[in-house]
């Protein structure tokens, strides 16, 4: 955002959109709604993973840990009161928190902090590492997180899960909350911090050279992209109405994994667009998993799990044929915009001759 | 808080001291047994890394279509279990050419996060095929007697698969030790694993060497395949996951690269495991955690593991 003009038009455009937000609320159908929230909340979700993994450059792999933090204290805190009882039926819940309730709102801003908390905790050992060494301990820290939750039954129940979390099903709501991490996360990529993590991600020796405090941008990177990762699990177990230690498998990673390498790493716009791609997409592709006939012929191909074959072959084929993603490291501008409005087969010609 | 504790101190002591010769004994064979398994599958990763310098996270999915291929070549087609074991790894080395050529070879020269998405990709795309065509409903792995029955050795009920697993371990790490010490292609390996650009330089054919390894690799996963699945008899898709995840810390622990280094992490992995919930039966819902937690700790006071060498990157 250099000037003025283009903050008007940023303002201006999520006005626009919050506009639609609403109207979707109003006037669209539940299950729509649905997908439109799904899409929302994987979009914080594959921002906050791509701000470690697309601009910090550590390879992180533990979302699904964070989102299981964040949904369990929006989980835990949100039943009302008085349904516990019967939520927490095969062992009473811990009277320390019995009694305490929340809002929505204070919840997921308690279940964000307590991701970055345990970020923090993680990151101190695990962010020496490099590359694929990380990859494989955060990964294996997003399980311990799952075991914990599992095992610590008077806190989380269990394996049993949380059910009667107060279902929200409001597009506005979860747009807020969207567009407040899309800015936050602008202005900090944009920021003297933004600029640290690309160093680090491009060459960390010569980073360290240059005066970039390696441990301490990596592990800011990662603390915030845990707290978001809370914000969107908070929403996720809204959304869903239950949680389950069964919700947040590792295999949860690699949906938002998929996100940030279609959309492009290191693009906060791709991201989005990768996001939108992916959930949609993925809900469309339940044609696949019906049986389906055709002219009276029942195909064989079509049963549950071609999907998630689809979905893998996707994966495999962007990052062999298609590396870069959609927007690569580049960015939405209203510049490039106003060049493509004005005169599309141009801007694609000049492109092409760039 | 602190009653609590003395308590359950005495519990452990007293857990230990109650503990007969002969129920330490089970634990440990126990345990002995897992490590081996751990030990086979680990040495695929380290071999991997050493020349790639890449977690093949197919690898723990290689393990788990073994395990699929041995059901049907028993189960299905009825051929008896020796024969099936031999074509289990003919067809195990083959997928793992497979997924070398198409999943890591158009990437040589890309940037190391590809590869490992590229990698991820794969493992995910194996489990996905294997939920699609044989269900996501667990198999029962095909007994076979022989292995399967059991041994009393003085107090001790032993299966004959916890004797035959750290044989058939010891076994192939010889042939394997063998083959990277000894012969010409085992130079070749261990010159690629130390300079990658030197070797290709020196006329060593690199791909060649991959497929070897990729060939060793996938084939001693099929042997730690075939007898997982005779100690443990569920198979899933998902059935390689855990171990896949634990046999890469394994190597880590070891230090990665180093083939015997592999064995020992694995073999630690597998009696830490056993002895911690035959001590604190309290702690067996932690199981999975104990190998996060080991490789916590190594990489803090050793990052390149018990028996690595420590290298410093230049710029």
């Amino acid at each position: 955002m250099k000037n003025k003009r283009d903050i008007l038009l940023t303002v201006a455009g999520l006005v626009v959109l919050f506009g639609a937000a609403c109207y979707a609320q109003f006037e669209m159908g539940s299950y729509v709604r649905r997908i439109i929230n799904l899409c929302l909340i994987y979009a914080i979700i594959g921002l906050s993973m791509n701000l470690t993994n697309g601009f910090a450059g550590q390879f992180s792999l533990g979302q699904a840990g964070f989102m299981a933090v964040g949904a369990y204290v929006v989980g835990i805190f949100t039943v009302p009161v008085e349904l516990r009882p019967n939520v927490f039926y095969a062992e009473p819940m811990n009277p320390l928190i019995a009694d305490i309730q929340m809002p929505l709102w204070l919840a997921q801003l308690v279940g964000g902090l307590l991701s970055a908390l345990i970020a923090f905790l993680i990151g101190w050992p695990v962010l020496r590492l490099r590359g694929d060494y990380l990859a494989i301990a955060t990964l294996g820290f997003s399980e311990i997180i799952r075991i914990v939750i599992t095992n610590a039954q008077s806190w989380t129940n269990g394996a049993l899960g949380i059910k009667d979390i107060p279902a929200l099903n409001d597009v506005r709501y979860i747009f807020i909350a969207t567009a407040i991490t899309f800015l936050f996360v602008t202005c900090l990529i944009n920021s003297s911090y933004g600029r640290a993590f690309k160093a680090i991600r491009e060459d960390e020796i010569a980073a360290e050279a240059m005066g970039v405090g390696l441990f301490k941008h990596k592990c800011m990177a990662f603390m915030i992209s845990a707290f978001f990762a809370g914000i969107g699990g908070g929403l996720y177990a809204t959304l869903l109405g239950t949680v389950d230690p069964k919700n947040f498998l590792f295999t949860l990673t690699y949906n938002f994994l998929l996100i940030i390498v279609l959309g492009g790493m290191g693009s906060i716009t791709g991201s989005m667009l990768g996001s939108i791609i992916v959930t949609a997409g993925l809900e469309y592709l339940r044609v696949f998993d019906e049986p389906l006939e055709l002219f009276g012929m029942a195909i064989p191909l079509f049963r549950p799990g071609f999907r998630m074959v689809i979905f893998s072959v996707l994966l495999m084929a962007c990052v062999l044929f298609w590396r870069k993603g959609i927007m690569g490291t580049n960015e939405f501008t209203w510049e490039k915009f106003m060049a493509f409005c004005k005169n599309p087969v141009k801007y694609f010609t000049q492109k092409g001759a760039n | 808080m602190l009653i609590v504790y003395g308590g359950e101190e005495m519990e452990f002591f007293q857990a230990i001291l109650n503990m007969s010769a002969s129920s330490l004994a089970q634990h440990f064979v126990n345990g002995f047994s897992l490590g081996s398994l751990y030990a086979l599958i680990a040495i695929g990763y380290t071999m991997v890394y050493g020349i790639l310098l890449m977690i093949n996270f197919a690898h723990a999915d290689i393990v788990m279509m073994a395990c699929y291929f041995a059901f049907f070549g028993i189960t299905v087609f009825h051929i008896p279990w020796y024969l099936t074991f031999v074509g289990v790894i003919i067809a195990t080395a083959i997928l793992g050419v497979v997924i070398e050529r198409t999943a890591y070879r158009p990437l040589r020269e890309a940037p190391k996060n590809s590869v490992l998405i590229s990698a991820i990709g794969a493992s995910f795309l194996l489990e996905n095929l294997a939920n699609y065509l044989f269900s996501g409903r667990p198999l029962s792995f095909p007994d076979i007697p022989l292995l399967s029955q059991n041994i009393a050795i003085g107090e001790v009920q032993i299966q004959a698969i916890c004797l035959v697993i750290p044989v058939m371990t010891f076994l192939s790490l010889a042939v394997l030790l063998h083959i990277v010490n000894h012969t010409k292609t085992g130079m070749a390996m261990r010159a690629v694993s130390k300079d990658y650009e030197i070797a290709r330089v020196m006329g060593v054919n690199i791909d060649r060497v991959i497929s070897t390894t990729f060939i060793i690799g996938s084939a001693l996963a099929a042997i730690g395949a075939f007898m997982w699945g005779v100690r443990y008899p569920g198979i899933t898709p998902y059935l390689g996951v855990m171990p896949g995840l634990k046999c890469f810390i394994a190597a880590v622990i070891g230090g990665i690269g180093n083939i015997k280094g592999a064995v020992l992490g694995g073999f630690i992995l597998g009696l830490g495991e056993i002895f911690i919930v035959a001590f604190f039966p309290q702690l067996s819902g932690y199981r999975d955690a104990f190998a996060f937690i080991v490789l916590i700790i190594i990489l803090f006071y050793k990052p390149t593991g018990l028996l690595g060498v420590k290298t410093t990157e230049k710029v």
